[in-house]
């Protein structure tokens, strides 16, 4: 799966996306940020507050325990701050 | 009319709206977001995720022609680096009717703040740069519209 981050959270991870073979138990996006947490001390830091987090599958909006399903695109990022 | 731009140049208000007065109605309506000099802020810069940025713009257009009887609509916003006093955002609507207008560009601009994906940055005159928080007062304007 294609992994993408904005913000703050691409600046605590060094990398703006990255693909990822994410493990078979993993289901929903709940899963991939408690698994995606344990992968380097900035994807640590990046996910320590999830209530300070916004998720997208396929560029749509969607909430923490949404699916992964078929997804092809994770985005993470902060609650958004445009306009 | 529909329009969506993003835009890494800056956005000139009279081309943001053009075309809006031209559509045989009585009312065009706009909201300008400037970039502010808060406490020291000498620019700020704003990310955006390519793709579901136009996407979830035109969706928002789309909503509201249907709930406004609108002649058109447009948003222009920029990225990248905007010294304060340049416009971030030009948000504008045309209908036969000021309501109609008016409440549009009120429900684009306030929308826009909680369902589009920007992220702002605050840059100060002594090197140092801050992420915007997300303020609860625009989730209360965003969703006096669901």
């Amino acid at each position: 799966m294609r992994l993408v981050y904005f913000a703050a959270v691409r600046e605590a991870i060094g990398v703006a996306s990255e693909t990822c073979d994410l493990p078979a138990h993993v289901r929903n996006i709940h899963d991939a940020i408690h698994w995606l947490a344990s992968q380097s001390p900035g994807h640590a830091l990046a996910f320590q507050d999830k209530a300070r987090l916004r998720f997208a599958l396929d560029q749509a909006m969607v909430p923490l325990d949404a699916a992964l399903g078929d997804a092809h695109e994770l985005a993470i990022f902060p609650p958004v701050t445009g306009g | 009319m529909k329009r969506v731009l993003i835009s890494g140049e800056p956005i000139s208000e009279e081309v943001a709206l053009s075309g809006l007065s031209d559509l045989g109605g009585g009312a065009v309506s706009s909201f300008t977001g400037i970039s502010r000099d808060d406490g020291g802020v000498t620019a700020i810069e704003l990310e955006h995720y390519p793709g579901m940025t136009e996407s979830s713009l035109l969706r928002l257009i789309d909503e509201a022609f249907a709930r406004w009887a609108l002649l058109g609509a447009a948003i222009v916003h920029r990225i990248g680096r905007v010294a304060v006093g340049e416009p971030v955002v030009v948000v504008g609507a045309a209908s036969r009717h000021r309501a109609d207008a008016l409440e549009a560009t009120a429900f684009l601009i306030d929308r826009l703040k909680t369902d589009a994906p920007f992220w702002k940055k605050e840059h100060y005159a002594d090197g140092m740069s801050v992420w915007v928080d997300a303020k609860s007062s625009d989730d209360d304007r965003s969703s006096r519209w669901s």
